[in-house]
């Protein structure tokens, strides 16, 4: 340590804390252009928090950067087995980067049941830094290693750290009144201030937000510090670490603004507050807590000086019902979910059709069916979304591509939702929920006019000249009806879920009106203005086209830069709207002799533009809860073009 | 809390809120344009005419009015009020309006449901929305039958019946709304019957002047598939023996001349009917519809005999006070407001680890 530790009273000292550490320059120091770490360890041991500030370091000092964490569903699964591994990748650059990375350059295992989940994605010549604390016979014999990888061979290859993680920790912490296993508890600190030393992060960031979010226990806070310190100093000290990286900000990526780094679900919670403003209602969330969409809630209920009202039902059920009823008096109303939420919700969205009230029904998908991987990626609801409702009951279909899109998207269902009075399908996933990545700050003045009209009165002469309100006589533009909100006089009407006549509402069993109803239903989705898909076909040679939806945009973009780079022609598009489609998707698609469409599910979007397009779309398909990697795509993009 | 028989919105906590009409409002101005197309005799119809008959005595502008229901025939009830009207899925109503009512303190919002939207597919919601406390007032129309899917057994059926989907009888046990919304920790529950249009009003008017969620039981004859199912509590003669009326504050008496009340039973703390004498007269118990404690009035919701309805009380079992849910959730916004000012966007966005890039 450059300072002794005397006290953790002075430890915790604001002029000591958030001081930025520099290496002293004794060692080598290498640049680089790109690096994946990957820090893997027990569920209980602070993967996600180590993953996070390492984030937030790299964001501070300018790389473009994009994250996967991956967790089991259980909370605590039993210590030290391969089910209990939780991992965080970080993929940081000088240039702009479009995924968490394929393959770890670096991986940090906290124990051996870590190191055996996660050896298979780390190609030779890895650094691999293990706490060989952990690596005694029990724990190495509970996954199966009959010798200790770290002695038997089998890391040849790999520049293996082995480092007493542990053991040094505690050691920090000695001076501290803290037992063995609290002082155990900050190893790791040690390991993030190891890695902050070696990327040259800046450190500043993470002591202030240790001592903030331990504010009430100045304690810990203080030994937290320490054993980050105690980490960053081992790695300036010890000739194990004989050579530290610099990766130098993206500077010319970005674009001119402020930035932060943000994730898909806090995006969206942010995107959701601005509709509210934007549109001048206030916002309702009804939700019943489930994985991944319960940050969104939690984000949410933390805002009630937006006027932000967020409801925790008893279901899912309660959740939109709740958010129906806001929608009839009013507000700008979301539920969120997950694909067995949606299947609970899809009754009311029927109804929300039927009723045609603006509704936002976030639905932050996740390895299906049923429970299915509550806490992996996957984008098989699309099917659900577009069809998962009793009777002809169209519903618009938006999908963020990437964290911070996630704030644009949900601006443009509000859009769809309160301009054509529909339940609009947001369909995020886990990987961009969890994912991070820069974000440059949107000026609030350049956010989209997202205002509605209230019905104020009678918009209907009957043929004896009385002035009436119908209420579902339609906006000839939109084809929207009036949202007439209890409390406005003289307007006083009952809508439901049976069939109604065209204009009166009144119930109608009669069956040419019904005919008519379903067709202007589903004209009304049809007429929906949405964006031309844009083509990235910088050749203009390309035969291929690789379309794409959602999260997959990262994984396809930069599988299709590297089949360029490799002097392949091929072109991109990539759809936000996946109901209605744009315009010219029909006329793209047929300028391209093949068409392949990725996707994790077995080709559910392939499905819809088969069927709608008549082309002879390829899927190509994976579902295993994680996210594509680059090469993969781009190997199987370049046998598309080949074949 | 109010001793509540009479007055108007101006003077009842539940509605203070709520906007008042301008001017006086007759039945007239409740019955909406449309035919009403319950079958002919249905118990519906006297419910109907029952509300309609006593929404001007509240005086809220009717605008302000909003009748929510699930599915089934009683849920066809907000098509026939001249106010907001939303008739939507089944048992889903009391969640749907409690969005509503959360989210719009101006409004008066009522839920009319059925024994099976509101028991079977929507007891979860009932439940909750019981507890929670919201501003809600729940019409429960109960004819122990399923009407519009033509008549199978409801929750709240008596064991045995015989019907379209039990033909050698029904093997569940019924539920007593009464028991249950006292379980569910509700604070105001009544029961009352359709054919009494005095009583049934007199129910509406307390139900109305709760904060709260208020739970109300009517017992309706269904004329097509359960017919008489209330009858005893109906023929003026067997009545007089079947039906406890609870007043506020009087003893428990009933039959003729009064001449049989509830006590508590010393050894076993349950209650019991008995025939009043001079000896235990001083024992008989005096409703007491305001007990913090709800023990007695789940006792006396146990009196009625499930079958033959012998002892069912009817009144206003259960009225207390406890915070009322969206006046909490606009105080927590309030809160918010006072202790972190008014949201701004921009300095939201821009929160956090930033970094600026400069061209």
């Amino acid at each position: 340590m450059t300072s002794q530790v005397s006290s953790p009273a002075e430890q915790a000292d604001e002029a000591v804390v958030g001081e930025q550490r520099k290496p002293a320059g004794a060692k080598e120091t290498r640049r680089l252009n790109r690096v994946i770490i990957r820090f893997a360890g027990d569920s209980g041991d602070g993967m996600q928090l180590t993953g996070d500030r390492f984030t937030s370091e790299t964001a501070s000092f300018g790389n473009d950067l994009s994250t996967l964490p991956n967790f089991p569903a259980e909370i605590r699964a039993p210590a030290g087995t391969l089910p209990g591994v939780s991992s965080f990748q970080l993929h940081f650059a000088d240039h702009d980067i479009l995924t968490p990375g394929d393959a770890p350059n670096v991986l940090v295992a906290m124990n051996p049941a870590a190191l055996k989940a996660n050896i298979g994605d780390v190609p030779r010549g890895a650094e691999i830094i293990v706490n060989t604390d952990e690596f005694t016979k029990r724990a190495m014999a509970k996954v199966g290693y009959a010798a200790s990888p770290l002695e038997d061979g089998s890391l040849d290859g790999y520049a293996v750290h082995p480092v007493p993680l542990t053991t040094m920790t505690v050691e920090a912490l000695k001076e501290f009144e803290l037992s063995r296993k609290e002082a155990e508890r900050s190893k790791n600190m040690f390991a993030l201030g190891l890695l902050s030393w070696m990327y040259h992060r800046p450190t500043e960031g993470t002591e202030k937000f240790l001592k903030s979010k331990f504010a009430k226990k100045p304690e810990i806070a203080a030994a937290n510090i320490a054993a980050f310190r105690a980490g960053w100093n081992f790695g300036e000290t010890t000739e194990d670490f004989a050579v530290s990286y610099e990766v130098a900000p993206a500077a010319k990526t970005f674009p001119t603004g402020t930035y932060r780094n943000i994730s898909g679900n806090l995006a969206l919670s942010y995107g959701l507050i601005a509709a509210s403003k934007q549109a001048d209602l206030p916002l309702y969330l009804g939700s019943y807590p489930i994985t991944p969409a319960s940050d969104i809630l939690h984000e949410l209920s933390k805002h009630k000086n937006f006027g932000v009202r967020t409801f925790q039902a008893e279901d899912e059920i309660a959740g939109i019902g709740a958010a129906l009823g806001a929608a009839f008096g009013g507000s700008l109303a979301v539920t969120t979910t997950s694909g067995p939420g949606v299947a609970l919700k899809s009754e009311t969205i029927g109804l929300a059709v039927s009723l045609e009230l603006p509704l936002l029904v976030i639905d932050i998908q996740r390895g299906g069916p049923s429970t299915g991987l509550p806490t992996k990626t996957e984008q098989a609801d699309l099917l659900q979304a577009m069809y998962g409702r009793n009777g002809e009951a169209p519903v618009p279909v938006v999908a963020p591509c990437t964290p911070a899109d996630c704030f644009d998207a949900a601006l443009e269902a509000a859009r769809i939702a309160l301009t054509y009075r529909t339940p609009v399908l947001l369909l995020s996933d886990g990987y961009l929920a969890n994912g991070s990545e820069p974000w440059r700050i949107p000026e609030v003045d350049g956010l989209p006019d997202l205002r509605v009209q209230f019905a104020q009165g009678p918009n209907h002469t009957l043929d004896d000249g009385t002035e009436v309100f119908w209420p579902y006589k339609r906006d000839p533009g939109t084809l929207a009806r009036p949202w007439a909100i209890p409390g406005t006089p003289g307007l006083e009407h009952r809508i439901g879920g049976i069939e109604k006549q065209d204009g009166t509402g009144n119930i109608s069993y009669d069956p040419a009106n019904h005919d008519f109803m379903v067709r202007t239903r589903q004209a009304k989705i049809d007429g929906i203005d949405v964006p031309d898909i844009e083509v990235d076909d910088p050749s203009g040679e390309a035969n291929t086209l690789v379309l794409g939806w959602g999260s997959t945009y990262g994984p396809i973009t930069a599988a299709v830069r590297r089949l360029r780079a490799a002097g392949e022609n091929i072109a991109q598009a990539h759809l936000r709207h996946l109901n209605p489609f744009p315009r010219n998707l029909g006329a793209v698609l047929g300028r391209y002799e093949k068409v392949v469409i990725p996707e994790m599910n077995l080709g559910q979007l392939a499905t819809l533009v088969r069927a709608k397009y008549l082309v002879d779309a390829h899927s190509y398909n994976q579902v295993n809860g994680m996210p594509f990697k680059a090469e993969q795509l781009a190997t199987a993009l370049k046998e598309a073009i080949d074949g | 809390m109010a001793e509540t028989t009479t007055g108007s919105a101006d003077t009842i906590e539940a509605l203070t809120l709520v906007p008042k009409a301008e001017a006086r409002q007759s039945m007239k101005d409740f019955k909406s344009d449309q035919e009403v197309r319950w079958c002919p005799g249905c118990g519906d119809y006297a419910v109907l005419a029952a509300v309609q008959g006593f929404m001007p005595e509240l005086g809220l502008a009717k605008e302000n009015i909003v009748f929510v229901s699930g599915i089934g025939c009683s849920s066809r009830f907000p098509y026939y009020m001249n106010t907001y009207g939303m008739h939507s899925i089944h048992g889903r109503a009391p969640a749907i309006a409690t969005g509503l009512a959360s989210s719009r303190r101006d409004l008066s919002v009522w839920v009319v449901t059925g024994d099976g939207d509101a028991l079977s597919i929507g007891g979860n919601h009932l439940i909750h929305a019981l507890r929670r406390n919201v501003n809600l007032k729940i019409l429960l129309f109960n004819n122990r039958i399923y009407g519009l899917t033509k008549g199978q057994y409801s929750p709240t059926s008596e064991v045995g019946k015989i019907t379209k989907s039990t033909p050698m009888g029904s093997l569940d046990a019924p539920f007593n709304p009464v028991s249950l919304a006292i379980g569910a920790e509700a604070s105001f529950v009544a029961r009352t019957v359709d054919s009494d249009r005095k009583h049934l009003t007199d129910v509406l008017r307390q139900a109305a002047a709760h904060p709260g969620t208020a739970l109300v039981e009517i017992y309706q004859n269904c004329n097509i598939f359960n017919d008489g199912a209330f009858e005893v509590l109906k023929d003026k003669q067997q009545a007089e023996e079947a039906v406890i009326r609870l007043e506020h504050g009087q003893q428990i008496r009933f039959g003729a001349d009064r001449a049989k009340g509830v006590v508590r039973d010393q050894l076993t703390g349950d209650l019991k009917v008995v025939t009043v004498t001079p000896e235990n007269e001083a024992q008989i118990l005096v409703h007491d519809a305001h007990s913090a404690s709800p023990t007695t009035a789940f006792a006396l919701s146990r009196l009625a005999d499930p079958d033959t309805l012998h002892h069912t009380p009817i009144g206003v079992l259960r009225s207390v006070e406890r915070p009322v849910y969206d006046t909490q959730m606009a105080d927590q916004l309030d809160t918010a407001i006072e202790q972190n000012g008014k949201g701004d966007l921009a300095s939201l966005l821009a929160g956090g680890d930033t970094w600026t890039v400069v061209g």
